[in-house]
């Protein structure tokens, strides 16, 4: 038992060393900086330039985010505010449903809906032409994704803040949503972003739903209507090619270590952060 | 005192919105699949294999798909299981509350939780490599395993930690030993061990980009552990970038059918943590 608990806990370890490992060819070829800043992606003429999929990445975590969170944060602070334990049981299974689906789900939801939505609707608004493969129909198939998560760590948080308190605002005179703003948001606001920083770690990782509505194109967009190709759709789409070149496969390695890298800064901060608040 | 009021009914409207929005996604997200895919499904599609030119429009159906995903969840769960009870039992039993060790185990598992199955991927083809192991259905399954266990152990050690110390204490005050408590441990998490396992299948069966790398794709069913598998997914996936239409049309049929799968699962699952908790002491 105690051999499989802390092999477990090795995982992460040998998870991080195994990717550095196969990316440090590619390290000791070209500079850190290099790969990160050039912004040609040749693999056969040696030319690595993870720019345009950092800024893909960007682009579609940052819409999803801003899409989700103020949707989530506001049906979160409904659910425990708010609304009658009928209502939440109503609820709730929606959230399994939604939260239960499965990545290629979403992105066949994406091309059948949101990508025609796009370049029908969306981009002649603007005035612009696009095949509707978008940063903007990327950023919505994430956002909707996203949303169960965000909203259980909402209510787990807000849930946390004592009945005392809510009360003491009203006695104040204060109204329900006077005593929300005022005084669970306040008081919730580290558990809140460690909220947002978790669910940014996850919304970077997404994979299939991603490849199949951003477009592929490894170009940095410039705007909501151009395509974009996030790190996980360049690695799941290359791996096929990649054997037939060591240096190309450690490419793709290094940006395995990329994600990796993030998402376990960006889990331990959030996990300390919401453990430290259960705990009090 | 008017302008709070104001605020208070639109804070309101905003919400109802915002519940609105997410039931729509729901049943938008389900119908667009369903009403796209239900009619073109067919009793040949879910049980025959690929006919010769499927790729191209040819007959037959994606039963190796389906019969794949069954293989990889089916070893995944019960590994993951053989695994992460034994864990959560060490975790709740053998250490003292407040250890150092299992802050940073559970601390572990939470992150492991966090990493994208793509990683997961990335890592098991690695390691495949390093053993010399090709794709195949035993790396599918060990990578999905890898998936599923902090989901296991992390649904089933929130129900664990609640379990009062009075009752293991009546429990060693009748003579049994630590390990015998596992009995105990066991029935007070059966619901927890349900809903965990259904939770887990529903990730297994929808994981794409773990199994790309690792199981590979094929037209048959794997007949040994070492051949590679299809996956339904995966065979969405593939069959969408197909230029045919008709092949496409497959690919939304077998998407209703992991819907399906899936949408059984969510809702056994309430259901279990709803009715199945009679044993438990609060």
């Amino acid at each position: 038992m105690f051999i499989l608990t802390i092999s477990s806990l090795l995982l992460v370890v040998a998870m991080g060393i195994g990717l550095y490992m196969k990316a440090s060819p590619i390290l000791h070829e070209h500079s850190l900086w290099d790969l990160l800043s050039a912004s040609e992606w040749k693999p056969m003429k040696n030319q690595f330039g993870f720019f345009p999929f950092l800024m893909g990445t960007l682009w579609v975590s940052g819409l999803a985010l801003i899409i989700s969170i103020p949707i989530s944060m506001l049906m979160a602070i409904y659910l425990t505010e708010y609304s009658h334990s009928v209502v939440r049981r109503f609820v709730y299974p929606f959230l399994d449903i939604l939260a239960g689906l499965p990545s290629v789900i979403y992105g066949v939801w994406g091309m059948l809906l949101i990508v025609p939505w796009v370049s029908n609707v969306a981009a002649p608004w603007v005035g612009r032409n696009t095949t509707g493969y978008t940063v903007l129909a990327c950023g919505i198939v994430l956002g909707v994704m996203v949303i169960p998560l965000l909203v259980s760590l909402f209510i787990e948080i807000f849930s946390n803040v004592s009945h005392e308190l809510r009360e003491a605002t009203f006695a104040l005179g204060a109204t329900r949503w006077q005593a929300t703003k005022h005084v669970v948001l306040r008081k919730t606001l580290p558990g809140i972003l460690a909220a947002i920083v978790l669910a940014a770690s996850r919304v970077m990782g997404e994979t299939i739903a991603v490849i199949m509505v951003c477009g592929n194109l490894a170009i940095a967009p410039n705007s909501l209507l151009d395509a974009c190709y996030p790190i996980p759709a360049l690695i799941a789409n290359n791996y096929g090619e990649m054997l037939s070149m060591p240096l190309y496969e450690s490419a793709l390695m290094f940006a395995a270590f990329i994600l990796f890298f993030v998402v376990l800064v960006f889990n331990l901060f959030s996990r300390l952060v919401l453990k430290k608040i259960e705990a009090q | 005192m008017k302008r709070s009021i104001i605020e208070e009914y639109l804070a309101r409207l905003f919400m109802y919105a915002a519940v609105a929005m997410v039931i729509y996604f729901v049943a938008s997200v389900v119908l667009s699949v369903f009403m796209r895919g239900f009619p073109l499904l067919s009793w040949e599609m879910v049980s025959s294999l690929p006919g010769g030119g499927f790729y191209m429009g040819g007959g037959g159906g994606f039963l190796n798909a389906i019969v794949g995903s069954l293989y990889i969840v089916g070893g995944a769960t019960v590994l993951g299981l053989a695994i992460s009870i034994p864990v959560v039992f060490f975790l709740n039993v053998y250490l003292k509350p407040g250890s150092r060790f299992a802050f940073i185990a559970r601390l572990a598992y939470d992150v492991l939780f966090g990493i994208p199955s793509i990683v997961y991927g990335a890592f098991g083809f690695t390691l495949m490599i390093y053993f010399g192991v090709r794709a195949s259905l035993l790396g599918g399954t060990i990578v999905v395993t890898l998936l599923i266990i902090p989901i296991f152990i992390r649904s089933m050690d929130e129900v664990a930690k609640t379990i009062p110390t009075e009752l293991m204490e009546a429990a060693y005050s009748l003579g049994s030993t630590r390990w015998e408590t596992i009995a105990v441990i066991v029935r007070q998490i059966a619901p927890a061990i349900a809903t965990a396992t259904l939770l887990s299948i529903g990730r297994a069966i929808g994981d794409a980009a773990g199994v790309m790398f690792t199981a590979g794709f094929s037209d048959r069913i794997p007949t040994s552990l070492t051949q590679q598998t299809a996956t339904l997914p995966l065979s969405v996936y593939f069959q969408l970038q197909s230029p045919s239409l008709e092949v496409q049309d497959r690919a939304y049929a077998a998407a209703v059918v992991l819907t399906l799968i899936v949408l059984v699962l969510s809702i056994s699952g309430r259901i279990i943590m709803n009715h199945f908790s009679r044993n438990k002491i609060q």
